[in-house]
């Protein structure tokens, strides 16, 4: 275990970011979303939960694909180039450290998604222990601890310090980058914290949220559910929860006339729009309950069935946080729990 | 087109949603509305090989891309067909073209017809409407081309009006003339000239009561599918024995954009070809 | 609350409505969501309190083609925005039984938290609010926990109703185009730096256009690929800016300034202040109006007089 001074954090990040890009939560227009550091950025590691999840890092909200061009009738493609440069995601808590391994069950399946695949590779994970949980967290629900996320070097915020340890090959050689700026510390503070943050999650109102019933297996019984029809009803149809979710990574590919070409992009899409699944000839989920439940179904029955169990969901609560109309995957699971269906 | 060396998977060039640049070398006026497009990599040949029932993202950049089924088959070695019809955006923008016009091309995605396993060996009783006998065009110019792989084949296709049967001339000159092949054609309604059956596909099915020692293939508008199956099932065809394919939205073809999912399964990927009691499993959302 | 319930459960027993339309109660105090009840029975759920936000006008859109009366929940500053959905042809006035609702000014959770509070276990609606969380108790006054928009309220008058039920009060403390004149003052590289500084935050998820009552066109025209600026993220961060921009032309003199699109705006963009720059615009350009006040009135760009402004205000740069 190293440490750093909590005044001499800005060291530390110029002195990651004279290697390679340092992207972490920085506070902009009252804010805080993952974002590039610079000296002058805002870093705020203070608030619990940036509104995005850290998930733009390796599959960004919007990027380009290619860019095509047309001579006559002659047409050229330049795709985009993959990362190349190593980066690092400092300060990812642990829900959102595990919605990047669920996209990588996604994205790192064959065929390889090779944007995202450059991205992982490149990419350095140091995370964040969770000081502080707050009342909308159940990670403890999909088996996360907040208080010992994964990652390549795991930190925590403790008694002035930023505590860090690397956990893999890729930490140890970022932790040598900076070890000028490390003293060697012992565990005694970190365990007072753990087991203070062990406490509190037993204490959050989501902690005991209970996932019986729903597996990969229940397909039609959940489907078919009548509960849908109430469930749904305030919904009004947005992308917030598909936007702020560290798992959801359904997408759009579109072209963008750059008025000098075609720019071919993908952005992140949404299942709750009404034109997600139209088609020329027709759209076969022409209601919102039709692509309210979609959401639901797909997080915890349909990725659980391709994913030996796994659920797409970790319990970061952005959407129970966000959703406009209270709406949430905590109020449906309760909703069944209730119904004993 | 440069290439790009995916860092984590030597030898592993360019993404699968990154298309390769392809010429219209034929176009086919097949009905009032469908067009066949043979496209070429610019170099000749075929773009990748398939297998009959899969599919590829045609666009033509700047309007849109969509999925097609490839209608020409794999034992066709020297180039690839795509039979389209003209109904939204893109096919509309796809008909305007000419020959020596580009778009681009990626695949082959999705499945297949099991003409290796399931089929092989069995009498075959093709079922189409429309346009739909695109995708089971690829699989019965297979089963032609490896005619003593498999047992008698019956193809029964039916369309709006008789101009709007796609690959007449094919049909007329060449697997009416296969050994143990019957075609039966139906259109809705009676016309000038036509002295063929008339009435729907599942009436006419109905009318031939076919024996059940055959697996069916059944292609075609989803009312059409609906009521065929229905047809075949009381002449005593077990859903074990009917394949059909499903049509979604799609954009990325590798089962990861979400938009084709369906239960658990991405229609892309692991479709678009279905056994029917496969497809009873999923929610009815299709 | 328990008045409101008891009219609401007797107007569905006697058949006056065929549904309720109010808020059911959440997982807390604080995130009771939009709900209908449709018996007696759900009733049981159905709940009014003050953090009862959400402005109920826009579900009469759907409401208005079901069978039967909708008792309506509306408040105050709730029923300009049902008016101008009447005088928008998209509500069916017969077909909603309104109960206006009292409201003191609405809560947030959002806004609790702002001002520090974590790890909530229970809040009061009451004044002072009183705040159980995980790392010890709180207490704050009821305006520190106030949706910003309250601070500039309509009034406590309903424009619309079939009967009152509750008190209302004065929560007004500020002009509402106070932070206009502040945008207004700026010169034009601060202001592009404020814009730019909010709306780049945006991320496209529509929750301002799909909760805007005035935003009740069938078809957006974001929706679909017809359109450049499509609903979703482009690569150009630029088209973030034509999503707002434009949104807030299509609503111009339609706004009521409900307020919903800052209430809901995930990344917290000021949305509200483009249509009150409208709304103070046509004030100035055409004479005090207040859409939704009178759902009989002509908009003020949906008619012509021979005292409206000429365009050529706008070659002079407009009006500041």
């Amino acid at each position: 275990m190293k440490r750093i001074a909590l005044e001499n954090l800005p060291k530390l990040y110029a002195a990651i970011a004279e290697k390679q890009s340092l992207i972490l939560p920085v506070k902009k227009a009252g804010q805080t979303n993952f974002g590039l550091w610079t000296e002058e950025a805002d870093v705020d590691l203070a608030t619990l939960k940036t509104v995005k999840s850290a998930k733009d890092a390796f599959f960004p909200q919007s990027e380009t694909l290619y860019t095509c061009q047309r001579d006559g009738k002659t047409l050229s493609l330049q795709p985009e180039k993959l990362e190349e440069e190593p980066f690092v995601v400092f300060g990812i808590k642990g829900c959102d450290v595990r919605g990047i391994q669920i996209l990588d069950k996604v994205f790192l399946s064959e065929p390889v998604d090779s944007f995202y695949c450059a991205r992982r590779k490149h990419g350095i994970i140091v995370s964040l222990a969770c000081a502080a949980p707050e009342e909308s967290c159940f990670c403890k629900v999909f088996g996360i601890d907040c208080a010992e996320p994964e990652g390549d070097v795991v930190t925590w915020i403790a008694e002035g310090y930023l505590y860090w340890k690397a956990a893999t090959e890729k930490g140890e050689a970022l932790t040598a980058q900076v070890a000028d700026l490390l003293e060697d510390a012992d565990t005694a503070a970190v365990d007072a914290q753990k087991a203070a943050i062990a406490a509190i999650v037993e204490k959050l109102p989501y902690a005991n949220l209970s996932l019986e019933g729903w597996n990969g297996k229940v397909l039609n019984e959940k489907f078919n559910s009548p509960l849908w029809e109430q469930l749904y009803k305030p919904c009004l149809a947005c992308g917030t929860c598909t936007f702020v979710c560290p798992t959801c990574q359904c997408y759009d590919i579109k072209d963008y006339n750059t008025g000098n070409g075609v720019q071919r992009y993908r952005c992140w899409d949404s299942c709750m729009y009404s034109d997600f699944t139209m088609m020329a000839h027709g759209n076969n989920r022409t209601s919102q309950l039709q692509r309210f439940r979609q959401r639901f179904m797909h997080k915890l029955v349909y990725f659980p069935a391709n994913n030996d169990g796994a659920y797409s969901c970790v319990g970061c609560g952005r959407c129970v946080e966000k959703c406009p109309s209270h709406l949430n995957i905590v109020k449906v699971i309760k909703a069944f729990e209730k119904e004993g269906k | 087109m440069s290439h790009h060396e995916c860092t984590c998977h030597p030898g592993f060039y360019h993404d699968t949603l990154i298309p390769q640049v392809g010429v219209i070398t034929s176009i086919r006026q097949e009905t009032p509305d469908v067009k066949t497009f043979r496209i070429e990599p610019p170099q000749g040949g075929k773009f990748f090989e398939h297998m009959p029932g899969q599919c590829a993202m045609i666009c033509v950049p700047g309007v849109s891309e969509a999925m097609f089924s490839i209608t020409s088959s794999p034992t066709n070695k020297e180039y690839q067909e795509f039979s389209i019809k003209r109904c939204g955006e893109l096919t509309e923008c796809l008909h305007s073209l000419e020959v020596g016009d580009q778009v681009t091309v990626r695949g082959p995605y999705g499945n297949n017809f099991p003409v290796e396993t399931d089929l092989k060996g069995k009498n075959l009783l093709f079922i189409a409407g429309g346009i739909a006998l695109a995708p089971l065009r690829s699989v019965i110019n297979y089963v032609l081309d490896n005619r003593n792989n498999y047992g008698h084949v019956d193809i029964l296709y039916g369309s709006r009006s008789a101009d709007d049967l796609v690959q007449l001339k094919e049909i007329q000159e060449v697997w009416m003339n296969t050994k143990d092949v019957d075609v039966f054609l139906t259109i809705d309604r009676p016309q000038e000239g036509w002295e063929g059956n008339v009435g729907f596909v599942p009436n006419y099915l109905r009318e031939l009561a076919f024996d059940t020692d055959r697996i069916a293939v059944l292609c075609g508008p989803p009312i059409m599918i609906k009521f065929c199956l229905q047809a075949l099932q009381e002449m005593g065809f077990k859903k074990e024995q009917i394949w059909t394919t499903l049509e979604l939205r799609m954009k990325c073809g590798v089962g990861k954009c979400g938009r084709c999912n369906i239960g658990s399964k991405y229609v892309c990927k692991d479709g678009p070809v279905f056994r029917c009691d496969q497809i009873d499993e999923l929610p009815a959302e299709y | 609350m328990q008045e409101l319930k008891n009219r609401a459960i007797e107007l569905l027993e006697n058949g006056t409505v065929a549904r309720v339309l109010g808020w059911k109660i959440g997982e807390n105090t604080y995130d009771p969501e939009p709900a209908f009840f449709d018996s007696v029975e759900a009733m049981k759920d159905f709940v009014y309190n003050n953090f009862c936000a959400a402005n109920l006008s826009k579900y009469m859109i759907e409401a208005s083609k079901l069978e039967g009366k909708t008792l309506v929940c509306l408040k105050p500053c709730d029923s300009y925005s049902f008016n101008q959905l009447v005088s928008d042809h998209r509500v069916d006035r017969e077909k909603a039984y309104i109960i206006g609702v009292g409201c003191k000014g609405k809560l947030s959770i959002e806004q609790i938290k702002k001002s520090g509070v974590k790890g909530i276990l229970s809040v009061t609606d009451s004044d002072p609010i009183q705040v159980e969380t995980l790392y010890g108790n709180k207490e704050l006054p009821y305006t520190a926990g106030m949706l910003s928009r309250c601070f500039s309220c309509k009034g406590k008058e309903h424009v619309v109703y079939d009967e009152l039920i509750g008190e209302s009060a004065e929560t007004s403390t500020v002009d509402r185009f106070d932070e206009v004149r502040r945008i207004e003052a700026m010169t034009p590289e601060e202001k592009f730096a404020f814009f730019q500084a909010e709306l780049s935050k945006c991320i496209r998820c529509n929750a301002c256009r799909n909760v805007c009552p005035a935003c009740n066109c069938r078809k957006c025209v974001f929706d679909g690929n017809k359109f450049d600026s499509a609903q979703k993220a482009n690569v150009d961060s630029f088209e973030e800016k034509m999503f707002h921009i434009i949104r807030a032309f299509h609503v111009a003199g339609r706004c009521t300034d409900c307020g919903e699109c800052s209430r809901v705006c995930p990344q917290g963009i000021p949305l509200h202040l483009f249509n009150r720059k409208f709304i103070k615009d046509i004030n100035t350009l055409y004479g005090e109006y207040q859409a939704g006040a009178d759902p009989e009135a002509k908009g003020p760009l949906t008619s012509f007089t021979t005292e409206d402004a000429e365009p050529s205000i706008v070659s002079k740069g407009g009006i500041v």
